[in-house]
């Protein structure tokens, strides 16, 4: 036979009659909840007065601006920034640490893992933000920086940190949230490390490179491309987990959302609304990484 | 015998090694001259390997001294890293850094250690490369390269450092049968310009044509000691002759 024949078409992938079935089952599922909200529960719908919350007409100035639930989803998108630079700083160090020889940075950084891995995140976050914000931020003078100060008092520290009278508030849940996060970056880190082949740690040993140049330029660019897709779906928890910090009066989405729902009594309209924001934040970051890790993928041949 | 140099480059005295509580290397004694070429062979699990990777500490010895040009290398050395700029090795799975150019391969050694800069560590890599004949492949990525080019790059990466002594760890045992012959043609130049070379291969004709002297282990300790031809002509140890029978009975 001619060997330039192109190749046999693949089989097409078809829906089968099972999978019909299958979805016409979530379809009917989703009626029959419809259904149930619209027919039996006795609830008066108003989206408008939640969405005044996003955004509100101002009368002095004729314009639309933004409202509460947009400023949380800014803090909280800030506090996701923030905190994933910090754990990211926090597991890169204390992973290494888990798989480097001296005894004393592993003890120090498994004991960090195991203690936060062992507590539930809202007891870690009430016992660290008291201290931190009671204890360390008093004794660093964070609460007293100067508002009006040339260094605070600009655009780009608020567009960095938010409302600089919440400055100490703000700092306090991005610490908490980096050191919680960053107990589970820790072990990625480390698998990502451990994960890459013993002859590239001699290799590079064995041309006089320092401890320090082996790790960065041989072993972490190797092992991020391997933990990449578990990392990415940490921050995308992360970004998840920044809920949690509204317990300690962070104003975040999830914290202006209650103070939105319990003033406006539009409990459902609120967290569906906020649950949409949550989605597309969390689902932009989510496509970022995937296209990333293609990239990634590509240079690595 | 050579070994009564006066200086030699590397000294090797009562070196003892464990696993645990296996004996992996036992009493060794074995000085290399500068320009010295040796061939050391013998039964796998015969510590061959574990001798050569205690010469630049990538394994800790437990017993015993290692002189390496007058530099005495111990497990607790501060700045290992000096020694092994010395110490050019090259490993049996090439180990090549699969996420660089076969470029930046070279170019990272003597740019982190030796402060070259871009285009000095880039002409030595090119000079390297062209003497491991393989230069039009300096962009590739070594997933790209076969074996013998793999290896071939490896060694390059070692001579962009200068080392003075080489070490060779069954360079060409993870090789495809064709591709042997230009890894060991890069080792017999090498060799014949005079490079320092500590060899763990089984090709004897790459012995015979290259070694001063081969070093013959099994078990962990060294057997004999004998120039090419002796060795493989006339065997003294009962366990060499039994290695070598079985080396070129098949």
């Amino acid at each position: 036979m001619d060997r330039n024949t192109p190749p046999p078409a693949p089989p097409k992938k078809r829906l089968t009659i099972v999978d019909l079935a299958l979805f016409s089952m979530v379809a009917a599922l989703i009626f029959y909840a419809g259904y149930r909200v619209t027919d039996v529960l006795v609830y008066d719908w108003n989206w408008s007065r939640v969405l005044n919350f996003v955004v509100r007409f101002d009368d002095d100035t004729g314009r639309y601006v933004p409202n509460l639930l947009l400023y949380g989803l800014a803090t909280t998108l800030r506090l996701a920034v923030w905190a994933t630079i910090l754990a990211t700083i926090i597991g890169v160090t204390m992973g290494y640490w888990r798989t480097c020889d001296n005894l004393a940075l592993r003890i120090l950084s498994r004991g960090y893992v195991e203690l936060i891995r062992n507590l539930p995140p809202v007891v870690f976050i009430f016992i660290f933000y008291f201290f931190i914000s009671s204890q360390i931020f008093t004794a660093l003078g964070v609460d007293d920086i100067d508002r009006h100060g040339p260094l605070v008092d600009n655009p780009v520290f608020s567009l960095l940190f938010g409302d600089p009278a919440l400055f100490s508030n703000f700092l306090a849940g991005a610490l908490v949230l980096a050191l919680f996060e960053g107990a589970y970056i820790t072990e990625i880190v480390r698998a990502g490390i451990q994960s890459v082949d013993k002859g590239q740690w001699e290799a590079s040993r064995a041309i006089g490179l320092s401890p320090f140049n082996v790790l960065r330029d041989v072993i972490l660019p190797q092992a991020v491309r391997k933990i990449l897709p578990p990392l990415a779906g940490q921050f995308i928890t992360l970004i998840k987990d920044s809920a949690i910090v509204s317990l300690i009066s962070i104003q975040e989405l999830t914290f202006l959302a209650t103070e939105v729902a319990s003033t406006t009594t539009k409990v459902f309209e609120t967290w569906i609304l906020v649950g949409m924001m949550y989605f597309v934040l969390c689902y932009s970051f989510a496509l970022m990484f995937g296209w990333l890790e293609r990239r990634a993928a590509r240079s690595h041949r | 015998m050579l070994d009564q140099n006066p200086q030699p480059f590397v000294e090797i005295r009562g070196l003892c090694k464990w696993y645990g509580d296996f004996s992996a290397l036992h009493d060794i004694n074995l000085n290399v001259a500068l320009g010295e070429k040796v061939v050391v062979c013998g039964p796998s699990g015969s510590g061959k390997s574990s001798l050569i990777r205690c010469i630049n500490q990538l394994e800790a010895h437990q017993k015993g001294t290692i002189i390496v040009d007058g530099i005495e290398v111990t497990p607790d050395m501060k700045n290992k890293e000096k020694i092994r700029r010395e110490v050019g090795m090259v490993f049996q799975s090439f180990n090549l850094f699969p996420h660089m150019t076969i470029l930046a391969n070279l170019t990272l050694g003597p740019m982190r250690n030796r402060g070259a800069s871009k285009s000095e560590a880039r002409e030595l890599a090119m000079h390297y490369l062209n003497r491991v004949h393989i230069a039009e492949q300096a962009d590739k990525y070594p997933a790209q390269l076969s074996g013998g080019q793999q290896q071939r790059v490896a060694i390059a990466r070692s001579l962009c450092m200068k080392p003075k002594i080489m070490l060779f760890d069954e360079p060409t045992s993870a090789l495809d049968p064709e591709m042997i012959a230009g890894v060991l043609d890069v080792m017999i130049e090498l060799a014949e310009e005079g490079m320092t070379m500590v060899v763990v291969t089984h090709e004897m004709g790459f012995a015979r044509r290259v070694a001063d002297r081969v070093v013959f282990m099994d078990e962990g300790e060294i057997i004999e000691v004998a120039e090419p031809e002796p060795f493989f002509n006339t065997p003294q140890s009962e366990r060499a002759k039994l290695f070598l029978s079985q080396l070129l009975g098949h």
